[in-house]
């Protein structure tokens, strides 16, 4: 079956707005991803090694902040959404297929390094910058947040500045 | 009324069932409109595929108009929604390594799950990292402690900052996205295009 078209961008944009407004309205927050990652961290952190989840400063600011158990999270509750929501959309449209997708100027390897790097990358920032491009960005811009659009700008225009040299990899 | 949660009308259960219903919605929106394509999704930065830039922005704004209406109407407490902390050393520090991993690794982090769910195994390969980078993160957080609280500006408004209403912000905002979207319907069509 031939995969179906893309919604229509404004479209779509207005859906995401619909969801990030009722996340707003019904929990009184926006929305995010890397914070999920975060709680699976701390919580990995208390498993594996407590005593070192006892000195870790990361682990004491996020339980100050968190009470009770960290996976029973609203973004980690939200994540397992997008999962689910991301596999039924791609399951309707025909989309779903395990697939490396790389510019083919690019070996499969080297895409999937460049994944990787750039995962770690993300993910350090997303803890420096108190949440990525859903938490941080998108959801700061709609509450108005001065630190959502420094973040945003950050973001993109570093990737911006930064396109000429991984050119091969997309083109 | 609004917020639901934070006043109390629906309980703390409730609303991480709601938090898995909008998860839903949000995976399902980002994977209808190509988020799941990390090609689709660089194209902002090559000018060949807008759809990051048309639908971001339009989200953002989506959702700006819809708390300023619904705070107007009194249906929700503007001062109980949660608004982002402005830490400026970190929020610029932290963008710009995550604007490096955008490029070189395709994806942010909602996306990658979003990938990760029709099968995309770079996807899933970008989550894994993610889970790296924070724990990296975590491991030498003395190292990046100060850093990260550095230049505390509280959660101010930007359009506090800039001195002007939030309405005007918000009118100079969509002025300003769609200036972006004609320059963004010219460059797609300027640069070459194929669907993946």
């Amino acid at each position: 079956m031939k995969p179906k078209k893309y919604l229509n961008p404004y479209l779509g944009g207005v859906l995401l707005g619909l969801v990030l407004l009722s996340a707003n309205f019904i929990s009184g927050r926006g929305l995010g991803a890397s914070g999920a990652i975060k709680s699976c961290i701390v919580t990995a952190t208390t498993i594996i090694s407590p005593s070192s989840a006892q000195t870790s400063g990361f682990i004491k600011e996020y339980t100050e902040k968190h009470t009770g158990n960290p996976m029973k999270n609203w973004l980690v509750f939200e994540m397992l959404g997008v999962l689910v929501g991301g596999f039924l959309s791609g399951a309707i449209a025909g989309r779903l297929k395990f697939k490396v997708e790389h510019s083919p100027k690019i070996t499969s390897r080297k895409r999937l390094i460049m994944a990787l790097i750039g995962g770690v990358l993300f993910g350090w920032g997303s803890q420096l910058g108190r949440g990525c491009t859903s938490g941080s960005a998108l959801s700061g811009m709609a509450v108005l947040s001065l630190g959502g659009f420094i973040t945003m700008m950050a973001i993109f225009g570093t990737a911006f500045a930064l396109a000429y040299f991984f050119r091969k990899n997309w083109i | 009324m609004g917020p639901l949660a934070v006043n109390e009308i629906i309980s703390e259960n409730t609303n991480l069932f709601l938090a898995f219903i909008i998860g839903i919605g949000f995976g399902f929106v980002l994977e209808q409109s190509g988020f799941s394509s990390s090609r689709k999704l660089a194209g902002v930065f090559y000018g060949y595929d807008m759809v990051v830039l048309k639908v971001f922005f339009t989200g953002a704004i989506t959702a700006m108009l819809g708390l300023l209406f619904f705070s107007l109407f009194g249906w929700v407490d503007l001062g109980l929604v949660y608004i982002n902390p402005t830490y400026l050393s970190s929020a610029i520090l932290g963008g710009v390594v995550m604007g490096a991993g955008f490029i070189m690794g395709g994806y942010c982090p909602g996306t990658s799950f979003c990938g990760a769910s029709i099968g995309k195994v770079d996807g899933m390969v970008f989550i894994v990292g993610l889970f790296i980078g924070v724990a990296i993160f975590g491991g030498g957080y003395p190292i990046w402690e100060k850093l990260y609280w550095a230049q505390d500006l509280g959660s101010p408004k930007i359009s506090k900052s800039l001195g002007l209403s939030d309405g005007v912000f918000a009118l100079l905002l969509i002025l300003v996205a769609l200036a972006m979207f004609w320059v963004a319907d010219w460059a797609e069509k300027k640069f070459p295009r194929e669907e993946y």
